[in-house]
């Protein structure tokens, strides 16, 4: 049979940058695409996100980019899948209650969430006035406003909470936190020029391009100090300062100290819809939680069922970058799977 | 600090605590320490509040000390504890009370063990049949005795007297909780509120009308710690941890410490003096110390019970500027006399 692109209907589900890269990508193809995103925009975790590594890029100007190429596509927003049934090679998919998507293929862009940084107890956050996570950071530097942040001088980074930890279950590393705690504390630096600024990290992985750079920037320019060793426990003293115990592991020596802002580098997580949306496409999850590929090297885009394909941050931690690149190597998978029905 | 971020953690620590119908097995070191504390909580469940709590003269030692300091293995303590159970079982009873934070650290240690590797709860069985044919039913519930004060502290309070409040400006006393490590430290699920922010003495001392001090170092080590006070070569570890308490406590002008092990209340009674002997500095309002208290004994002063009744009068720091701020009389030629 023809593939007849423009009668073939690609439901997304996700409106974050994989799916709305997706839909921009299936739209040249002349697919017809359907966004299903749980939030009342497009964007997703972007929408949180105030400048990204490495070159400082405005992740509104990348959501807007993106969104705008999504245009003719159809968009359910606020909406959530209810059911789905796989009927003479369809997927007839029930959004909301009340609508039916009918979709020839079906892509999983359902992203990721943010470790909550409240179940590592021992850091405080939600209990302590002075600590914070990487997402409320960016907000402030969105908005210039917190009240947790009053002009401090000294400021700590915690790296890989939540992430290369089996305590909480999420044995994985999360890979952007290094670079994302770099570029936080140079801003940071540059907003507060006196500020003392340790960062707390097991490895530093810097694995991509620049990323080596903003780090030795982040030393020799910016005099922020990188202390190997984690973070054992945070309490407030009388002064409401946020009171660290570590440990320097090159020095073999415990530290404590005093600070005034605490920072915690949240790792990525599934998406907690992935269970839920694993359960309707009978879509297998794997041990770290994100969804399992049929082969993470051949065929990374496949679940393993008949018209279901998977992209982004959902098959575990990627840049911005990779999850485009993983968005437009989905739709070529999309594309050839149609073209031989 | 944010009370509600608290609450949010509380609410996923929630522990089944049974009320009544306990086996309840008293402390090795407890009644040397502070002989009259088991005594009132017995007295409090059973009399006061018509509670069902059996104890046997044949239970012994959980071996938790010897265990903690390297002179036992732990199938030997595991026996021992199976022994506990069998007079348990043997008794009638299904819940389980224990009076030591060791020991309730131990009992946690080995029951989890069990789950994880049944084939050692079989061999254990088989031990403690060769060593003394006895049988044993694993506890329906494991509670600390603190749990169990934890659970009737607002009957405590209906029913007392007095209020942890300073009769002479009304405001509540301010209190220290110090929680023994082995209460929720290993198993942060088997205490109640967990084992960053454990709610089990903050929730008595609220219900009691006091306030509590969250210090920094709130959750260190008391200073016994095992090894750093039974080697005599480390005591001065021992001395240095509850030093480091007192200095981040200090800030915050505690009126008074209510714990709930046997070792802390001990070491943070009695190392105040020797900081005073060799620091020259002495904590507390007007250099009086800092008073430290058992659950069951602030409990008892709330129920009324005469102070030398609950044994105050073994507490190295003096704990009457707590009963003058409470409005509690008692008399000062009786403290040392014998009944």
């Amino acid at each position: 049979m023809k593939n007849n692109t423009d009668s073939r209907t690609i439901a997304i589900i996700g409106g974050g940058p994989a799916g709305m890269e997706c839909a921009a990508q299936l739209k040249t193809l002349g697919y017809k695409c359907v966004i299903i995103e749980k939030g009342d925009k497009l964007g997703g975790n972007l929408n949180n996100w105030d400048r990204l590594f490495p070159e400082g890029i405005e992740a509104q100007k990348v959501v807007k980019e993106l969104a705008e190429k999504t245009k003719g596509s159809k968009l359910f927003l606020n909406s959530t899948i209810e059911s789905v049934k796989h009927e003479k090679g369809k997927y007839n998919i029930v959004v909301s209650g009340k609508d039916i998507v009918e979709a020839d293929s079906v892509i999983i862009c359902t992203g990721f969430d943010l470790f909550p940084a409240e179940k590592k107890e021992e850091y405080g956050y939600n209990i302590y006035n002075h600590v914070i996570t990487n997402r409320d950071l960016e907000q402030y530097f969105k908005k210039r406003v917190d009240s947790r942040i009053q002009n401090p001088s000294k400021i700590g980074f915690v790296h890989c909470v939540g992430s290369r930890d089996e305590k909480v279950c999420n044995r994985h590393c999360s890979k952007l936190c290094c670079v994302t705690a770099v570029k936080q504390a140079i801003e940071l630096k540059e907003i507060f020029p006196k500020s003392e600024i340790i960062c707390f990290y097991m490895d530093l992985r810097m694995f991509g391009r620049g990323y080596e750079d903003i780090y030795h920037d982040a030393q020799y320019k910016y005099g922020i100090r990188f202390i190997r060793g984690r973070v054992s426990e945070v309490s407030e003293n009388i002064e409401m300062g946020v009171v660290v115990k570590a440990e320097d592991t090159l020095q073999s020596k415990p530290i404590k100290i005093t600070l005034d802002l605490l920072v915690l580098m949240s790792g990525m997580m599934n998406s907690h819809t992935a269970s839920q949306i694993a359960e309707q496409f009978d879509a297998p999850i794997s041990n770290d939680g994100f969804f399992e590929q049929s082969s993470r090297t051949l065929s990374k885009n496949s679940v393993g069922k008949k018209g279901i394909f998977i992209a982004g941050t959902s098959t575990g931690p990627k840049t911005l970058p990779e999850t485009l690149n993983d968005a437009r190597g989905v739709v070529l998978e999309v594309h050839q799977y149609l073209s031989n029905l | 600090m944010k009370i509600e971020g608290k609450k949010l953690i509380w609410s996923e620590y929630q522990k089944d605590i049974p009320e009544d119908h306990y086996f309840y097995v008293r402390s090795c070191i407890r009644q040397n320490f502070f002989p009259a504390s088991e005594k009132t909580f017995l007295d409090i469940v059973r009399n006061r509040l018509s509670l069902d709590f059996f104890e046997t003269e044949h239970h012994t030692t959980c071996g938790g000390i010897a265990y903690h300091s390297d002179a036992i293995p732990q199938e030997t303590l595991m026996t021992i504890v199976a022994r506990q159970f069998a007079l348990m079982t043997e008794s009638g009873y299904s819940n389980y009370a224990a009076s030591c934070i060791t020991s309730f650290g131990i009992y946690n240690e080995i029951l989890e063990t069990w789950k994880e590797s049944p084939e050692i709860e079989t061999k254990v069985r088989e031990m403690l049949w060769k060593a003394c044919r006895r049988e044993f039913k694993i506890p329906l519930h494991l509670s600390h005795a603190s749990d169990i004060i934890y659970k009737l502290r607002d009957k405590i309070a209906e029913i007392g007297v007095n209020r942890l409040i300073n009769i002479k400006t009304g405001e509540p006393l301010r209190v220290v909780e110090h929680i023994g490590c082995h209460y929720s430290k290993m198993f942060p699920s088997k205490g109640v509120g967990g084992a960053e922010y454990p709610v089990v003495l903050s929730g008595m001392v609220e219900s009691w009308g006091g306030e509590i001090i969250d210090c920094p170092e709130r959750r260190h080590c008391c200073g016994f710690g095992f090894r750093q006070y039974l080697i005599q070569s480390n005591r001065g570890y021992s001395l240095a941890n509850t030093h480091k308490k007192f200095e981040s406590m200090e800030p915050y002008k505690p009126d008074m410490i209510i714990t709930n092990c046997p070792g802390c209340p001990y070491f943070l009674d009695r190392w105040q003096y020797v900081i005073k002997e060799t620091q020259g500095k002495t904590y507390g309002e007007n250099s009086q110390g800092i008073p430290v208290f058992t659950y069951e004994e602030v409990a008892g002063l709330i129920l009324g019970y005469d102070p030398w009744d609950l044994g105050l009068q073994m507490h190295q720091t003096d704990v009457e500027p707590l009963l003058d701020k409470m409005g509690i009389s008692y008399s000062s030629s009786d403290k040392y006399k014998l009944k």
